[in-house]
């Protein structure tokens, strides 16, 4: 009765790891299917707050992963709003004030309009197979969907999360869920994909849930209402000018 | 001589009439000194009290930091250089590691102030000492005000979020080891305090620090490259603008006491030069010349504030002395004044205040008690005995 199961034991991790795919392949896969030249998204932002919920909607010009351009389009009080990244500088023009400013330092830790991200979230690189090292872990189910649990370690020092666990759908290489660590081990932040759809020949999450755990609230949900990939995106929308346009 | 003693005569003879104006004047004297060293105290005491708990004999900066700039932070540390270093071995400096974090109490997010410091340091008075117990986890002490803007009490845990100086997120939670009461709210307002070796280790910034704290009484080693030394005259700049702008503030309270009493004076001295028209000519008339009467008018004048010095001496020097070991209770609401004041203000009289102001105002006294006089200058000893003014 023993030898069997010890038999079993034995040949279980060559048995698994013949079938699991190399981490940082699946990765890469992901990489691809997220990426588009050029996208224009128009998105909504459910924040809830602790004595309210508010929907912020806009409007995105991305060009790779350094350059976009956002407008608010609501609500009123943040309608008109632009932001621009190039590369590592993020600017905000209100218009309120008329003003541009640049977002470093300090204020890069604070809240976008309030929600679950932090303007540091927004310049991160999201090319994932540059700054990380993938295992995969286990097998796993996210949203109902068979999943690879893939554990992300930093490559270099200068990387704002130190450790990654995604769970990557493995018919579509989208991640469907995340979790970001601190360098102590400490969750920080989840990311739920509550929805998919297939956009272009690419599976794009649609409707996603962000959750910093270290503050109290029911997070900030993201909901992708329209997207438009690879279309030419005008130079002059991803200069400093058109905050002020 | 002469003119004294008939100047004195002439006052005490006046009766009523001189008391009412030598009081008014004693209010002026005694306000004066009064808020002056109110002032004085505030400055002193805040001077005082910022220095032990915060600026020592001196700071030397890293060159990227700016206290008013918290965009420098980040970039704001560097290894500690040799003479510094020297200095902190022989315990003549402490160095601070100053970072910017996010602490996260009962689940509200806010920005902090992350300052790491020798638990064994005494160059500043901020009671580091209590950072040496770790067998709870990781000690932390805060101020009062800190404490009670975020609601943390001693022995509470809190979630500290940071990036170390590569950019990389950490968290940890810290024990709040003590809350402790300082006057010098720049040591407490939204600020955590962590042993040094703790935030170089989490930060990786080993040997480093943000800024150098001397000792009182201890000597800047001189420049120090990629260091800038800022001396107490640099430091407290701030603070005794803020004094200074205070006491100005105040000086229209005593300027307006002044010009009242003033008034009174010339006044006084324009009815008696009125009223005394035949006195005057009879003076002239036994020899006494012009000037010897104006001198003799002026000085009637001026003796109303050597007589409402020393009713101010009577009334005034209890008084403050009271006050200056007793001290002036504050209301809470001070505490937010931006000053480190405490519970008690005592206020500081020097003698350069009160021989200053006594002079003041017997200038002053002496001035106005002047201009009224000038017409005796035209005056006609004949026209006078007559009793009228030419």
């Amino acid at each position: 009765m023993i030898r069997p199961i010890f038999l079993a034991l034995a040949f279980l991790p060559g048995t698994l790891s013949s079938q699991t795919p190399n981490g940082d392949e699946i990765l890469k896969r992901v990489d691809e299917n997220m990426f588009s030249r050029t996208r224009i998204v128009t998105s909504r932002m459910v924040i809830h707050g602790p004595r309210e919920m508010r929907t912020v909607e806009s409007k995105s010009w991305q060009r790779g992963t350094n350059e976009s351009y956002t407008e608010f389009l609501a609500p009123a009080r943040e309608r008109g709003i632009k932001m621009l990244k190039l590369k590592d500088m993020l600017w905000e023009y209100s218009p309120s004030t008329d003003r541009i400013i640049m977002i470093s330092g300090h204020l890069l830790r604070q809240s976008v309009m309030g929600s679950d991200l932090s303007y540091e979230d927004m310049m991160d690189d999201p090319h994932l197979p540059h700054l990380y090292a993938a295992t995969v872990v286990r097998r796993d189910t996210a949203a109902g969907r068979e999943c690879w649990v893939l554990d992300l370690t930093a490559k270099t020092e200068d990387i704002a999360y130190d450790h990654r666990r995604l769970w990557v759908d493995e018919a579509r290489d989208v991640v469907l869920k995340e979790n970001l660590y601190a360098k102590s081990g400490r969750l920080l932040k989840t990311v739920d994909v509550r929805e998919v759809r297939r956009i272009q020949n690419r599976w794009m999450a649609t409707s996603v849930l962000y959750k910093d755990v270290l503050k109290e609230g029911e997070g900030t949900e993201f909901y992708l209402d329209t997207i438009t990939l690879d279309v030419p995106i005008p130079d002059y929308l991803l200069s400093k000018a058109a905050l002020r346009r | 001589m002469l003119t004294l003693t008939l100047a004195l005569r002439n006052l005490l003879h006046a009766g009523l009439r001189t008391w009412l104006n030598v009081v008014a004047l004693s209010f002026s004297f005694v306000a004066i000194i009064f808020l002056q060293g109110f002032y004085d105290g505030l400055n002193e005491q805040v001077e005082r009290a910022t220095v032990a708990a915060l600026y020592g004999g001196g700071q030397y900066w890293h060159s990227s930091y700016d206290p008013y700039d918290p965009l420098t932070l980040d970039d704001a540390h560097g290894v500690i250089p040799a003479p510094l270093d020297s200095l902190i071995a022989h315990r003549q400096a402490t160095p601070i590691l100053i970072r910017p974090a996010t602490i996260y109490p009962q689940g509200r997010f806010r920005s902090v102030l992350l300052k790491g410091i020798d638990p064994d340091q005494t160059v500043l008075s901020i009671p580091s000492a209590l950072l040496k117990d770790r067998s709870h986890g990781i000690p932390a002490i805060i101020g009062s005000r800190m404490a009670h803007s975020t609601g943390l009490q001693k022995g509470d845990m809190v979630t500290v979020q940071w990036r170390d100086v590569h950019g990389t997120f950490d968290a940890r939670d810290v024990v709040i080891a003590e809350v402790f009461r300082s006057t010098v709210q720049d040591i407490d307002n939204e600020q955590i305090w962590i042993p040094l070796d703790e935030l170089r280790r989490f930060t990786r910034t080993p040997d480093e620090a943000t800024i150098v704290v001397l000792g009182q009484r201890v000597a800047p080693p001189g420049s120090v490259g990629g260091w800038d030394f800022r001396d107490l005259s640099f430091l407290l700049r701030d603070l005794h603008t803020l004094v200074r702008m205070k006491s100005v503030g105040a000086s229209i309270l005593y300027l307006l006491l002044l010009f009242l009493a003033m008034l009174a004076i010339f006044d006084t001295q324009v009815l008696s030069i009125w009223r005394r028209r035949k006195e005057m000519g009879t003076l002239m008339a036994l020899g006494m010349t012009r000037g010897g009467v104006i001198r003799l008018f002026t000085t009637e004048g001026a003796l109303h504030s050597i007589l409402a010095a020393l009713v101010a001496a009577m009334y005034g020097i209890p008084l403050m002395a009271f006050v200056a070991n007793t001290g002036f209770a504050l209301p809470n609401a001070a505490d937010t004044m931006g000053f480190a004041i405490g519970e008690k203000l005592f206020p500081v009289y020097s003698p350069s205040l009160v021989v200053g102001t006594t002079v003041l105002v017997c200038l002053v006294t002496t001035i106005v008690s002047f201009l009224p006089t000038r017409r005796i200058a035209h005056l006609k000893p004949t026209d006078a005995l007559r009793g009228k003014l030419s």
